[in-house]
């Protein structure tokens, strides 16, 4: 039995959860890029506005890494998560500017129980960010590994 | 030199090495991923990896770091083809992303990336996207990352 408060069972097709809101600053933006994509868009705002995307833009990374976040404070960090393998894919559709306020929807497309496993199950979730114009920024999918709650219950 | 050449088509090339200590992982992981086997190293025994690792997107934010450190040593290398210099862009995105081992502290991790193939941009004259794939070893030559990439290439060499 686990005290958390998401565990396989709860993760249902079809089921959609709200990704908490984030501001992104012009300061994290340069802090994350100085670190890992140091890149004139990501560190400048002329020479954002003078790239394609057209403003101080967040790193694809650093979008997924704030993703990250969102994911942990929605769900992840009270669930009987077990870790992830990977990603199907990610889409960066519009550039994360200075000043957006990011938010997101996770939305359950497939869950089953491991084979091999039968306390484990697998949860495919695809995933939305937002601007604060409702245009979607960034598009993901991943599976992720629960405990189930009560496993061997029927199903 | 051919756009081919210059963007090394089929081969892989190392990206560079980095050890990963504890402190950048805790780090990384308080901003951005706090679940409790990034966080803590006592945590970290109780949970499924059993030690401190990284954040998945911590090995990838780093793989970026080394990616265009590398980029940045090839453009200073100089264009010897026709026409303009190629100029990299952004990227559309990734896909296939596998996190096929943790990276545990202490860890040293070699970086690579494979070019694909490249092609022309419909909707972007004068554009091209080019497709790689982006692999992590660590110190006993077991993959811990790989993934499918694509980056925006401004080039006018080339075939469509």
């Amino acid at each position: 039995m686990t005290e958390k408060r998401w565990a396989f069972e709860d993760f249902t097709v079809g089921r959609k959860i709200d990704l908490p809101v984030r501001h992104v600053t012009a300061e994290e933006i340069v802090d994350f890029a100085s670190q890992f994509d140091a890149q004139p868009m990501h560190m400048d705002e002329e020479a954002g506005k003078a790239s394609i995307l057209g403003g101080l833009a967040a790193s694809g990374w650093h979008t997924c890494a704030m993703f990250m976040r969102m994911m942990c404070d929605a769900f992840l960090l009270d669930s009987t998560s077990q870790g992830a393998p990977g990603v199907d894919y990610v889409r960066w559709k519009k550039p994360v500017i200075a000043g957006d306020t990011l938010s997101g929807t996770s939305t359950v497309t497939a869950a089953r129980v491991s084979a091999k496993r039968p306390n484990l199950g697998f949860v495919t979730v695809e995933h939305r960010i937002f601007n604060q114009k409702g245009e979607t920024v960034c598009e993901l999918a991943n599976t992720g590994m629960f405990l189930l709650r009560n496993p061997g219950a029927a199903a | 030199m051919t756009l081919d050449d210059y963007l090394m088509i089929g081969k892989r090339i190392e990206l560079g090495s980095h050890t990963f200590g504890a402190e950048e992982i805790k780090e990384f992981a308080a901003k951005y991923d706090p679940q409790r086997f990034h966080m803590d190293e006592k945590e970290a025994e109780h949970s499924v990896f059993g030690r401190l690792c990284a954040s998945g997107w911590h090995t990838c934010a780093m793989w970026m770091r080394y990616n265009l450190q590398k980029r940045q040593d090839m453009e200073g290398a100089g264009w010897g083809g026709e026409g303009e210099k190629p100029v990299f862009g952004p990227s559309p995105g990734f896909t296939n992303l596998k996190w096929l081992k943790p990276v545990y502290a202490g860890e040293t991790i070699t970086f690579t990336r494979t070019a694909k193939a490249h092609r022309a941009v419909a909707s972007r004259p004068g554009w091209r996207v080019m497709t790689l794939i982006c692999e992590a070893f660590d110190s006993g030559g077991d993959k811990v990352l790989e993934f499918e990439s694509a980056v925006l290439l401004k080039a006018d060499q080339g075939e469509s």
